[in-house]
């Protein structure tokens, strides 16, 4: 699949201010990743170019990285599992990193977490250990920010379908998403966005197909 | 006769090193007790990771024979009996927002009886061990339950879910720090009254092929084999 480095989405500039184009227009491979600073009130739209793709992705205040996105913290708050316009997105302080103000697709998974190598063996198998996985993507683009290790907490997947029954069970459906759906975010103060295009080949949540996603940035 | 047992007071915080092959029970000192509970492992770098608990045992609760397990992929603790079968995983641990409809709370005014969150005291109990805020993880909330609705998206807590004497018994399948708070849980709406909770450590026994856990699911035998590696 070639990257493409131009959407019928791109056309969407700022509210009242059609004309400007993104300041940050990327396309991001399927198992690379994204580490960007979005100012207070900038607006970050993660395109799902081809469809169900896992967009595996962590927020922190950009002056305290200590100060990260906290799934539970923010499923709790809003008293429901997805996330999707309107969800604030909250700290492990209960501080406001980011609103979702746009979602053409409806839902997002939380609870989820991302692959890592480690857990694609307990899931898979011994077979599976060399296998590509988000947490490397995170740790690899996470280090210019001094995101470690220990920095790391529950992400967000974005395009995913992550359904949970009354009954107490969990299970990974197919996406939800479809070429050209996309999720904007927009920051309520200076943050990282680290973003992991899931690599993961084992389940549904990238259609056993990752693809290409593109970020569009509209800041000052 | 336990190798080791401590009552912690509701609302308070405690932690303790635990060796592998221990049996840690938690015993509900009163009704509607919320045990908010954090588990490193033997590297104090290695922690629990609910996402991935969940996901590879296909479940938004915590019930036996689960496998709790880390970051890495290994099994930190397997639960292996509890008198209840939903241990709520969702809610996070409560903050000093969650307290403030009791009331303004402070040691001058209320000497030991003040009312501090489970974040305050989850976080004061990791840096004792050279850990901190970073450190912070889904934690499981013992003796809590928070249905989801049949939308599959709302959440509510369910209040009268424990009793006095409800208990919850995990085995350390390494060497573990046990972090817990017995604050209220954040989506509790009653008086304050947070229940106390007995710790006690067992020595485990040896566990066969035949253990619940280990035949529960694929994924949780590779996660206790995986540790099985590690700590030989
Ligand atoms: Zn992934």
């Amino acid at each position: 699949m070639t990257a493409v480095h131009t959407s019928p989405a791109v056309a969407a500039g700022p509210a009242g201010n059609p004309a400007n184009g993104p300041v940050h227009d990327a396309t991001i491979g399927s198992g690379d990743g994204a580490l960007v600073r979005v100012p207070a009130g900038g607006r970050l739209r993660i395109v799902d170019l081809f469809g169900n793709q896992a967009a595996d992705t962590l927020l922190y205040d950009a002056d305290d990285i200590d100060n990260r996105y906290s799934a539970f913290d923010t499923i709790r708050e809003q008293g429901a599992v997805f996330l999707t316009t309107g969800s604030r997105l909250l700290s492990t302080r209960l501080d406001e990193l980011a609103v979702i103000t746009d979602d053409t697709v409806g839902r997002h998974d939380t609870i989820g977490g991302a692959c890592a190598q480690e857990s694609n063996v307990i899931r898979y198998g011994e077979h599976v250990r060399h296998q590509h996985a988000c947490r490397q993507t995170f740790l690899a683009y996470g280090a210019a920010a001094g995101i470690g290790q220990r920095e790391l907490g529950h992400n967000i997947n974005f395009f995913m379908n992550v359904p949970v029954t009354s009954a107490g069970g969990l299970q990974f459906d197919d996406g939800l998403s479809a070429p050209g759906k996309y999720v904007e975010l927009t920051a309520s103060r200076d943050i990282w966005v680290l973003l992991s295009n899931c690599p993961q080949l084992n389940n549904p949540c990238n259609g056993w197909d990752p693809t290409p996603l593109q970020l569009l940035g509209w800041w000052s | 006769m336990s190798l080791y047992a401590h009552e912690i007071p509701g609302g308070a915080a405690w932690s303790t090193p635990v060796r592998a092959g221990r049996l840690v029970t938690l015993t509900a000192l009163g009704d509607d007790a919320n045990c908010s509970t954090l588990i490193v492992g033997a590297d104090r770098v290695d922690r629990m990771n609910i996402p991935d608990t969940l996901k590879a045992q296909m479940s938004a609760r915590i019930l036996p024979p689960m496998v709790l397990m880390s970051d890495r992929g290994l099994a930190l603790a397997s639960v292996v009996a509890s008198s209840l079968d939903w241990h709520d995983c969702l809610g996070g641990f409560g903050h000093d927002a969650h307290l403030a409809r009791f009331g303004p709370s402070s040691y001058q005014a209320d000497r030991n009886e003040w009312r501090r969150s489970a974040h305050t005291g989850l976080v004061t109990e990791l840096t004792k061990h050279g850990l901190g805020e970073r450190d912070l993880h889904a934690p499981v909330n013992f003796f809590s339950r928070v249905s989801i609705g049949e939308d599959g998206s709302s959440l509510s807590f369910a209040p009268g879910h424990s009793v006095a004497g409800d208990t919850v018994t995990l085995r350390t399948e390494q060497d573990v720090l046990i972090v817990v708070s017995t604050a209220p849980h954040p989506m509790s709406v009653a008086a304050y009254a947070p229940a106390g909770v007995r710790v006690t450590v067992d020595t485990a026994p040896v566990v066969g092929p035949d253990d619940a856990s280990y035949v529960f699911r694929a994924e949780s035998a590779r996660a206790l084999e995986m540790t099985r590696r590690a700590v030989a």
